[in-house]
């Protein structure tokens, strides 16, 4: 199933192969493969504490892990601090309470990494970041500070920062889920329109109506263990596990 | 009224209510009193027992300093006219003492005609600061800086500096002024050598020997450029050769420039330091490099290498263990033991690095808690922007742990400048103590008692007292985050 998807996508992004990791003695993330193709779109679902987070932040390094292998763009994690700070500079990341930081002006947040990491001159720098502000159409909040803005202006100014490093690869860890129902329809269409530029994201949500719009792929964890991946159409519409089900029956039941 | 009934539960509203204004506050003395002082039994009785305590200790001090006398030449002479002006049993402050002797608390034994360096010295130190405390108001600091340039220019003035140091001392404070004003960048560099100025100042001598040891920065700086890529190894270079020169080759050096041309102020011996000046030159270097020390063991403390970790912990446990005089003892008596035989390791100088390791052991203690108190996504989000450890920290954690931390840290300071009078047990001239008891010990001012305490006091109540309003200011003008 998943290679009809991947047929008209890109060569892999992310291959993570046998992936384990444990927080002292309790066991997280327990053989998981993930390849990831350029240009796909996945959703990760599964209940709390299923390991949804842990993994998309191996990815980047966020979380060490200690059994497998996980390679972003042709670029092995290991304890490598270079090969690290190459993966992160191509891999962005939102989270759930967006971290922007709230001594620096929407501006500065967004200019900050590019100037520093990727050593671009202060205009350009702000050129771009104003690009992506007007891209999620916040442009007039550039010069307050995080703490002036809503949560959903928030959440999209932390997409818009990730934006601005040109990064190959999104990673979402429950963006919309500390926000309120009317900012999380502009932050989800803000992240659709990034979808539909092509950009490859993996993105933890529990929002299933995004997943049917622009997932290509579904995957359910549980205990740490990829249960289930499919097509959005048959994962919500033929779920396979009994573990899927009850999940499925529990997040749309109301 | 009968938007509602029992009977018909449901309820549409048809007409929005417009906003008001809030209800004006209920103000006034009377009522602020009841409230405040008067809203009960207990409260009652704690007030009027307040205000007993309060009469009690103003009634007894205050006939002692309204009878104070101004101008008196001695002790005797100032006793005379307390018992002629307000009876034979009245007592009275002898503040004359100060008036007489005000410049032995300022400068301690620091030759008069000299006086003008120190004043020079502090009143380029808030040139020096000014672009840094006041970085965020550009009106606050140039009211500091003309401040700092007119009462240096008349204080030295009246102090009787010599024509020729006048005018270089006027020219050189307007070049600063106008270097900050057209050129901040610039600044930030003439600020970095305000230390090595201020030390020519204070002890005068050859002005090649503070510039070697400033040469000896520079070239650590230049090898660890040129260096930069080898990593932590570039930077033990860079301390390897800067530690070679200014041990082998720096004295060599300034020997040779000042024989080809010799830029000398008349030196001034360490224990020629005494009073206000000493605590001040005490104080403010320890509190310069206090911090950044300090800084840098708090990141220590929390960092992932356990060896660095370990050293972090046992410096400080070890420093805020034990008194500051016991440091200073070791400083002025135990070191000699140490130090090669004959080798002239100034007095003051092993002082201001005790009070600094002192001071940086509870900065350190005090930073961390700011870095603790940040949220863990905020080094998240730094990583996760390809930020490294030394970027991280200073672009997103630093700035935020130590605004965090500025009440801590500014009480660390005051302290620690209060603490400088400790010196006393080392034979220095602090103002409380040592430079009280030698003007005691003067024929004319026998007897004094409160007098110098109560005017080393009040001068040390300002200065902190400034500090602390200084850093009330900052935290006004750096609150953005509206958490
Ligand atoms: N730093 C940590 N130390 C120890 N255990 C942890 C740590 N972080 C997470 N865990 C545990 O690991 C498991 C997986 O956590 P994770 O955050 O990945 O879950 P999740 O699927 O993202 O859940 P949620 O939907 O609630 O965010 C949980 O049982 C959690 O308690
Ligand atoms: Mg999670």
């Amino acid at each position: 199933m998943q290679t009809q998807t991947q047929s008209q996508l890109g060569g892999p992004a992310i291959e993570i192969s046998k992936l384990n990791k444990w927080y002292g003695t309790f066991h997280v993330l327990r053989d998981v493969d993930l390849t990831v193709s350029r240009g796909e779109r996945i959703v990760i679902a599964g209940p709390s504490g299923s390991g949804k987070s842990t993994l998309i932040r191996c990815i980047n390094r966020l979380e060490e892990h200690q059994a497998g292998r996980i390679v972003v763009d042709g670029t092995e994690l290991t304890n490598d601090l270079k090969n690290i700070d190459k993966v992160r500079s191509e891999v962005g990341m939102v989270f759930q309470h967006f971290n922007l930081f709230p001594h620096l002006t929407i501006l500065e947040n967004c200019t900050l990494a590019p100037i520093w990491v990727r050593k671009i001159p202060k205009r350009q720098a702000e050129e771009t970041a104003m690009h992506f502000l007007t891209k999620v159409k916040i442009p007039d909040q550039a010069h307050k500070y995080p703490g002036q803005l809503s949560g959903g202006q928030q959440q999209r100014v932390a997409i818009a920062r990730s934006l601005c490093m040109k990064p190959r690869i999104m990673l979402f860890d429950e963006p919309t889920s500390a926000l309120d129902p009317e900012m999380i329809k502009e932050v989800l269409d803000t992240m659709i329109e990034l979808a539909e530029e092509g950009m490859t994201m993996l993105c933890v949500t529990h929002e299933m109506g995004f997943a049917q719009a622009v997932a290509h792929r579904v995957i359910f964890m549980d205990q740490g263990q990829i249960v289930e991946q499919n097509t959005p159409r048959e994962f919500f519409n033929n779920p396979q596990s009994e573990r899927t089900k009850l999940f499925l029956s529990q997040i749309l039941g109301h | 009224m009968s938007d509602t009934h029992a009977q018909t539960v449901s309820f549409v509203r048809d007409s929005m209510l417009p906003p008001e204004p809030p209800p004006a506050a209920q103000a006034g003395a009377i009522r602020w009193l009841r409230e405040n002082l008067f809203s009960g039994p207990l409260n009652i009785l704690l007030t009027l027992v307040g205000f007993g305590v309060l009469w009690l200790v103003a009634s007894t001090i205050w006939p002692w300093l309204s009878h104070s006398v101004w101008n008196a030449g001695s002790m005797a002479e100032c006793r005379k006219i307390i018992a002629a002006t307000w009876g034979p049993d009245a007592s009275g402050a002898c503040l004359a003492l100060i008036k007489n002797r005000w410049n032995q608390f300022v400068f301690g034994f620091y030759p008069s005609a000299l006086y003008w360096r120190p004043v020079l010295a502090f009143g380029m130190l808030f040139l020096a600061l000014a672009p840094v405390l006041f970085s965020e108001s550009r009106s606050a600091s140039r009211r500091v800086m003309a401040l700092a340039v007119v009462l240096t220019f008349v204080i030295a003035q009246i102090l009787g500096a010599p024509g020729m140091a006048l005018v270089l001392m006027a020219l050189a404070m307007l070049a600063w002024v106008a270097l900050i004003e057209l050129r901040p960048g610039w600044a930030l560099l003439a600020s970095c050598l305000y230390p090595f100025v201020a030390v020519w100042l204070l002890w005068g001598g050859s002005l090649w020997s503070p510039a070697m040891a400033l040469a000896g920065f520079v070239i650590g700086y230049l090898v660890w450029r040129a260096l930069s890529r080898l990593g932590m190894l570039a930077f033990a270079l860079a301390v390897l050769a800067a530690a070679v020169w200014w041990l082998l080759l720096s004295g060599w050096v300034a020997q040779a420039l000042a024989a080809a041309l010799p830029l000398r102020l008349q030196p001034v011996s360490s224990d020629q330091f005494g009073g206000f000046v000493l605590s001040i030159t005490i104080g403010v270097s320890g509190i310069a490099m206090s911090l950044p020390l300090g800084v840098i063991l708090a990141l220590a403390r929390r960092s992932d290498l356990p060896v660095v970790k370990m050293f972090a912990v046992m410096f400080i446990e070890f420093i805020r263990g034990v008194p500051l005089i016991t440091l200073l003892f070791v400083a002025s008596l135990l070191l000699n033991y140490f130090l090669p035989p004959g080798t002239n390791f100034d007095i003051i100088l092993r002082v201001i690095i005790m009070v600094t390791l002192f001071a940086s052991a509870y900065m350190a203690e005090v930073i961390r808690g700011g870095l603790a108190a940040l949220p863990k996504g905020q080094y998240e989000a730094a990583d996760a922007l390809g930020l490294d450890y030394w970027k991280a920290q200073r672009l997103i954690i630093l700035p935020q742990a130590l605004k965090i931390s500025i009440p801590g840290i500014v009480s660390t300071f005051i302290g620690m400048f209060k603490d400088t009078t400790l010196v006393v047990f080392v034979g220095l001239f602090d103002p409380l103590k040592a430079m009280a008891d030698t003007i005691r010990a003067s024929f004319e001012w026998k007897g004094a008692y409160w007098e110098p305490y109560i005017f080393v006091g009040s001068i040390f109540f300002i200065l902190c007292f400034g500090m602390s309003r200084y850093s009330m200011y900052l935290e006004r003008r750096l609150k953005r985050d509206h958490r």
